[in-house]
């Protein structure tokens, strides 16, 4: 955009205004309830830039078509719910070995299986987690509004093309389709990453060697005239197959270190009324919306409340919650699901604040008048 | 030094290869460099996909832009590698679990959106890469490991298979008619749309020992007695047909493909 | 003509499995422990089918340049 707009809109278009803000030139996806407007709206959108959108077969063509093209240079998406995300799981896993940047929307409903299509949900989160096999370095974001979904989106994909994996951003059904105000920004406003290419005249380049003060290794496109392999079995610097253990380790080790060492850029989350809280509330998506409100009232009752809100999920704010216990002696986690996100803040709390959990899975989200109830329960 | 065809079209530091000896899948590699040579493609735009099996462990061997993906997936893969840059000729190789089982899906949906890519199918009716159970396309009452009482499933004929979901160009060739399978290679690749070469391969080692074909020599001659072109099955009762393979041209049309079709709409915005 | 062209072999991508001995025909080839091995070049009359069957690619025939 040349001058600033303020719209109307719903959350799964502003993801798709987000991915062309981005860049994004290619969309591979298949119909599923509740993420389908982002496949539409791509359809509409993309060839008016110069860019292509393909229905595909099923969800996993859809996420092997989206890797496809972002070996050819391109921004690519695709975005699906929960079954369809556990479709492509083998293939994401793909992504993240063969290290291919690309966003996977996953705009979250009630499951398992069918489950309740129209109906609200977090229960992906470990799913987004643990959902491919092998170990595999994970991003994960999640708006709670239109235009944050605009802006994670921009951040979903420029994470993916600077450190060279799939990213995932966590939508849920709400966020997804509730419509509100955004402000679209001016393009030039924006930061915008795009991956780091090799030289044109690079004869020795080796498609999965990372040059010195490079995070990633380069990455060529076909068709660019490097000759290079590709493949989701273990594999050396050229990108060839090996079954060497020393290579193994050193790949994996290289994979996982390039998010694990850079925590602090990836890391994103917003504090409200954290200062003197002794109690918090640990909410992300739809539901830190509700915790807001119920932190609110709580506080012109009196309690010392806060409320956390990650906005990266994956890798999760290990260290900014470990901070917060200094003061904070309970938290309240809630969450769309029966018990997932609370996990892996138990595990950073490691016993040094009370963890109370507040979840739901019948398709409603949690409301203030819950959480409020919760805080006044455990305080 | 191996030949001139194979220094200019096949990653020689990576060979020789891992297919057990007397494996056809090497004929039918050699069979696309020729091919490729022949049509004098330019290198740097060529770009083979392929998916997990035997048959998919070429692309690592040939010298061009490569992507080995995952099981059944090869054609999905190279549809966005086309859409994105049709610049690029695109060609997959699959075996036949890889592209008429786990990704006959993406097999009948590419061909029925008629993309330009061109699948050639390494048929060796067995998955080898696991170690000899019966495929889609091993002949009912063959043996594989699981199937130890003969194949009760009837097989697939890939080539009517993709004719009928739509590919343009359809063949079988077989790693025995080495000269005319490169042809059908060539007319394969420089179609415009979906085509697919269904190539007969072998596979002494599993399918070969299960079923008692005998030498590697003995399975390529096997072909070349049991083989009739698509030009005179007409002519030939029922009988005269049974248990012999079709090779040939299956089909050959010209018809919208896709990726040309989606520029059109691209360069309708424009402006 | 074919008198220009040389057959050649690659030893060590040779596998051995007597597919070029068994299409030669006129009998220039034998394995001998488990590798192709010329036993009577003055038989070959260069016509290239054990190249285009070798699925190993180690068993080839190539242009001798001419050194006029």
């Amino acid at each position: 955009m040349k001058v600033k707009q303020i719209k109307l809109m719903q959350g799964n278009e502003a993801c798709v205004e987000g991915a062309l803000a981005a860049g994004m030139k290619f969309f591979g996806g298949y119909p599923i309830t509740p993420s389908t407007e982002i496949s539409e709206i791509s359809a509409l959108k993309l060839p008016r830039v110069g860019g292509k959108f393909i229905q595909m077969e099923d969800e996993i063509a859809g996420i092997a078509a989206t890797i496809g093209a972002s070996l050819t240079g391109l921004k690519s998406m695709t975005a699906t719910s929960g079954p369809g995300f556990s479709l492509k799981q083998e293939n994401i896993g793909y992504a993240m070995l063969a290290e291919i940047p690309c966003v996977i929307v996953d705009v979250q409903r009630g499951g398992p299986s069918t489950g309740m299509p129209t109906a609200p949900s977090q229960s992906d989160i470990m799913q987004a987690k643990w959902g491919t096999h092998g170990d595999h370095p994970v991003i994960a974001l999640s708006p709670n509004s239109v235009s944050e979904t605009f802006h994670l989106t921009i951040r979903a994909f420029n994470l993916a093309e600077k450190y060279r994996t799939p990213v995932f951003l966590m939508l849920d059904e709400v966020v997804a389709h509730m419509r509100e105000k955004i402000e679209i920004p001016v393009a030039s406003e924006l930061e915008i990453f795009d991956r780091v290419r090799p030289e044109e005249n690079d004869t020795k380049y080796m498609a999965y060697k990372v040059p010195a003060n490079h995070l990633v290794p380069p990455m060529a496109s076909f068709g660019d005239g490097f000759d290079f392999h590709v493949t989701g079995l273990m594999h050396d610097e050229f990108g060839f197959p090996s079954n060497d253990t020393d290579n193994a380790e050193k790949l994996m080790n290289r994979i996982m270190n390039k998010v694990n060492d850079n925590i602090n850029d990836i890391v994103d989350y917003e504090e409200s009324f954290i200062k003197d809280a002794t109690t918090i509330v640990l909410a992300y998506g739809i539901t830190a919306r509700s915790a807001i409100n119920a932190v609110k009232t709580a506080r012109e009752r009196g309690h010392k409340v806060g409320l956390f809100r990650p906005t990266t999920i994956w890798p999760s704010p290990e260290k900014q919650i470990k901070k917060l216990l200094k003061n904070v002696k309970k938290i309240i986690v809630a969450e769309l699901n029966l018990g997932q996100y609370v996990l892996e803040i138990e595990r950073i709390v490691a016993g040094q604040a009370e963890v109370f959990f507040l979840g739901k899975a019948n398709g409603e989200i949690i409301t203030p008048t819950e959480i409020l109830t919760k805080i006044e329960e455990v305080i | 030094m191996p030949s001139q065809l194979v220094r200019d079209n096949l990653r020689t530091n990576k060979l020789p290869h891992i297919w057990c000896a007397g494996c056809s899948n090497g004929i039918a590699m050699r069979a696309i460099s020729q091919a490729i040579e022949n049509l004098g493609f330019d290198k740097k735009k060529v770009c083979i996909v392929s998916g997990i099996g035997c048959s998919s462990r070429t692309s690592g061997y040939m010298n061009y832009n490569t992507l080995h993906t995952t099981h059944g997936r090869a054609i999905a893969f190279a549809t966005g590698v086309k859409l994105a840059n049709p610049n690029l000729k695109v060609m997959v190789v699959t075996g036949d679990g890889d592209c008429s089982a786990i990704g006959g899906n993406h097999l009948i949906h590419a061909a029925r959106r008629n993309i330009d890519i061109t699948t050639i199918v390494f048929n060796n009716n067995i998955y080898g890469m696991t170690g000899g159970q019966f495929s889609p396309t091993t002949p009912m009452e063959n043996y594989g490991t699981t199937a130890p009482y003969g194949n009760m499933e009837k097989p697939f004929d890939i080539c009517n298979l993709a004719a009928a979901a739509g590919a343009t160009y359809v063949a079988r060739g077989t790693t025995y008619h080495v000269n005319p399978l490169v042809k059908l290679l060539e007319k394969a690749m420089i179609k415009k749309g979906f085509a697919l070469v269904d190539v007969m391969s072998t596979c002494p080692t599993y399918y070969g020992r299960k079923n008692k074909k005998g030498t590697p020599a003995k399975m390529l001659k096997y072909f070349k007695d049991n083989t009739i072109d698509t030009k005179r099955v007409e002519k030939l009762s029922k009988e005269q047909l049974e248990n012999k393979i079709i090779i040939g041209e299956f089909k050959n049309t010209d018809e919208l493909e896709f990726t040309d079709k989606y520029l059109e709409l691209i360069k309708g915005w424009e402006g | 003509m074919s008198a220009g062209k040389k057959l050649l072999i690659t030893e060590d991508w040779c596998k051995g499995c007597g597919i070029c001995v068994e299409f030669c025909p006129t009998n220039v080839l034998e394995i001998k422990n488990g590798i192709v091995t010329v036993v009577d070049i003055d038989k070959c009359i260069k016509c290239g089918l054990c190249e285009l069957r070798c699925p190993d690619y180690a068993i080839y025939l190539e242009e001798i340049e001419n050194e006029s």
